[in-house]
């Protein structure tokens, strides 16, 4: 069943049932209460399966994905670290799992304490003032604290700032989140070591900038060694400086944003804290602010008050207003709270050293065969400039590739943009040495046959189920239901 | 080794410019078609509008990138290749053959600032 690939539509059959209702008891079908204008007058083409074809089908299908708990997943810059499962026991908990966001705060004082709570733990691990919980994602977080940033200059009647400077190495979502949030964005250059260039910042900050939009470390996993004096400039000049919290395990418990002068700040639970990613996640992207713009966060908030008792405030004068339902999605903050817990301020000291440690490990044990194109010690992960011998043609994508016929998850690829063949790895500090070298070994084995026998590595997957989809077709024709594809194959 | 046409002119940020008296026909280089990988869709303005030369102008979006087009010239756009709007990925098959739009340019002497067919190349193998 390994190349399993029917809907569940394909394996339906006529009369076939797998459910059986229980005899109406009452002397009405409940359809004569319908308008006769409201019924349809076709059966729903639902499918009509036993229920073993519903539990092959749906297993088949899970077996098809690949995740952490299959295997090795070093995609950069998404810090990919193993969700323990206590964190889904304890989201799962009836207590919390069925309350409803509408029922009086009285009777949820102990979700709200967990709101108040994991906030609190969140500021003092960023070192900032409060946190708001509520954005659903990263890109949600960095959309609220740019509208923060907005407003602080709107408050002030400085309407003048527009601008937002971002550097070339930055993740795609911290431009595109600006432009959303009605700003301008200019770009800064970085050096050929990755870090911004304070040369090319200091022409750039008038007043019309709002501020500077910076990953630390950066997209390469440099540490930006100048941050003080960055942050120093942007101020005088009356910015505000926001961090883009994707790259903030290696830092978690040694280096606080809030003493690098950073202002702003959003935290991707789904990735620092543990919490599942993507579209089986949900994410969580909480927005932290420094002492002069806890006014300004989104409403709703939940506060404390001197009897200890917890509620949810409105919308004050100077708030955004609410940027999601109600606190935001609550079962992720169980996770990470879970696992700040779990781990303790001790030995959340030790993840980023060691998340440090494994991308060091990796980085140093395949210099030989790809591209470094930025020496010394990186933080939590690091960025190859494709394979060192270029002249066999083969690509950072024929690698990536060639990967998952090896049953790893590939890396990064294509960013950041810096380089022409990036290939960005992260193993996150969750990997055991006996993985991060049977990773080294698959990528010094594919090195080798891009050498000796380079077309079987841009031939690759060779072992997937899809090898090489059409993607222009893809992209342009999709199709994306059942419908559409029945409709394609009888025309 | 991506294809340099002789007697094109080209910007650095990889568009081509052919010149037919004050009009400047404009595409994106091999070197950019190969970079960008599969094109799924070029993004073009309208005839009508007024391009800047350093500004951009549309852009081209391939399974991997979506990237800015900067106008290497100054004017007034008098036709854009409409088979691209159903065709895009006619670019990589042929970048020079399959350009993106016609300027009447403003300024013609903004040509003489672009890049020949030898400085090009070597921009490209630098790159």
């Amino acid at each position: 069943m390994k190349y399993y690939d029917k809907l569940i539509f394909e394996v339906s059959r006529p009369g076939r049932k797998g459910y059986e209702l229980p005899a109406n008891g009452y002397d009405t079908d409940g359809l004569s209460a319908i308008p006769a204008g409201l019924l349809r007058e076709e059966q729903p083409e639902l499918p009509e399966v036993s229920e073993l074809d519903v539990v092959r089908h749906y297993t088949n299908l899970s077996n098809k994905n690949f995740g952490v708990d299959t295997g090795f997943y070093p995609l950069g810059s998404c810090t990919m670290k193993y969700n323990p499962k206590i964190n889904e026991e304890v989201a799962a908990l009836p207590e919390f799992a069925s309350l409803h966001p509408l029922q009086d705060e009285e009777t949820a004082q102990g979700a709200l304490e967990l709101y108040y709570n994991l906030q609190q733990a969140l500021a003092n691990i960023a070192g900032l003032a409060e946190f708001t919980l509520n954005p659903y994602a990263g890109a949600h977080g960095e959309l609220t604290g740019l509208m923060v940033m907005r407003q602080y200059h709107i408050t002030r009647g400085d309407t003048k700032r527009t601008k937002v400077i971002v550097p070339n190495s930055a993740h795609g979502t911290n431009p595109a989140s600006a432009m959303v949030a009605g700003l301008e964005v200019v770009e800064v250059k970085s050096k050929p070591n990755g870090s911004i260039d304070v040369e090319d910042l200091k022409p750039l900050l008038d007043e019309t900038v709002a501020g500077i939009m910076m990953t630390n470390p950066n997209t390469l996993g440099m540490f930006e060694t100048e941050i003080l004096e960055i942050a120093k400039l942007v101020h005088d000049a009356g910015g505000l400086l926001y961090y883009d919290g994707a790259n903030l395990n290696p830092m978690l418990g040694k280096v606080r944003p809030g003493d690098m002068g950073f202002d702003i700040m959003h935290i991707n639970l789904h990735k620092t804290f543990s919490t599942p990613h993507g579209g089986g996640g949900p994410g969580s992207g909480p927005v932290g602010v420094a002492a002069h713009l806890v006014d300004l966060l989104p409403a709703p908030r939940v506060i404390k008050d001197a009897e200890g008792k917890f509620h949810i405030t409105g919308k004050t004068d100077k708030s955004l207003g609410s940027v999601s339902s109600f606190l935001g999605n609550f079962g992720v903050m169980m996770k990470a709270y879970a696992y700040i817990l779990s781990l303790g301020k001790e030995n959340l000291k030790n993840v980023g050293p060691m998340a440090t440690l494994n991308a060091n490990y990796i980085k140093e044990s395949l210099k030989d065969d790809y591209l470094l194109p930025i020496g010394g010690a990186c933080k939590h992960e690091f960025v190859f400039d494709g394979l060192k011998d270029k002249s066999t043609g083969v690509t950072t994508l024929n690698v990536a590739k060639r990967l998952l016929d090896y049953g790893f998850h590939a890396p990064t690829i294509y960013f950041p943009l810096l380089f022409h063949e990036s290939m960005m790895i992260e193993p996150t500090e969750t990997e055991s040495l006996e993985t991060l070298d049977e990773f080294i070994e698959v990528m010094h084995k594919v090195a080798k046959e891009a050498r000796e026998n380079p077309d079987t590595v841009k031939n690759a997957p060779l072992t997937t189920l899809i090898s090489h989809p059409d993607e222009t077709t893809a992209a342009k024709k999709p199709i994306l239901s059942y419908r559409q594809l029945k409709a394609d194959q009888d025309a | 080794m991506s294809k340099v046409i002789e007697g094109l002119r080209y910007a650095e940020s990889h568009e081509w410019v052919k010149v037919e008296g004050d009009i400047a026909v404009i595409g994106i280089s091999d070197y950019a078609q190969h970079a960008l990988g599969n094109i799924v869709y070029v993004d073009m303005p309208e005839v009508g509008d007024e391009v800047t030369a350093g500004e951009d102008f549309g852009a081209v979006e391939s399974v991997k990138a979506a990237s800015d087009l900067i106008s290497p010239v100054s004017g007034e756009v008098v036709e854009i290749n409409e088979e691209l709007e159903d065709a895009p990925e006619a670019i990589n098959a042929d970048a020079y053959e399959n350009w993106i739009m016609k300027v009447k340019m403003s300024d013609p002497s903004e040509v003489d600032a672009l890049l020949d067919a030898a400085a090009y190349e070597k921009l490209c193998e630098n790159e």
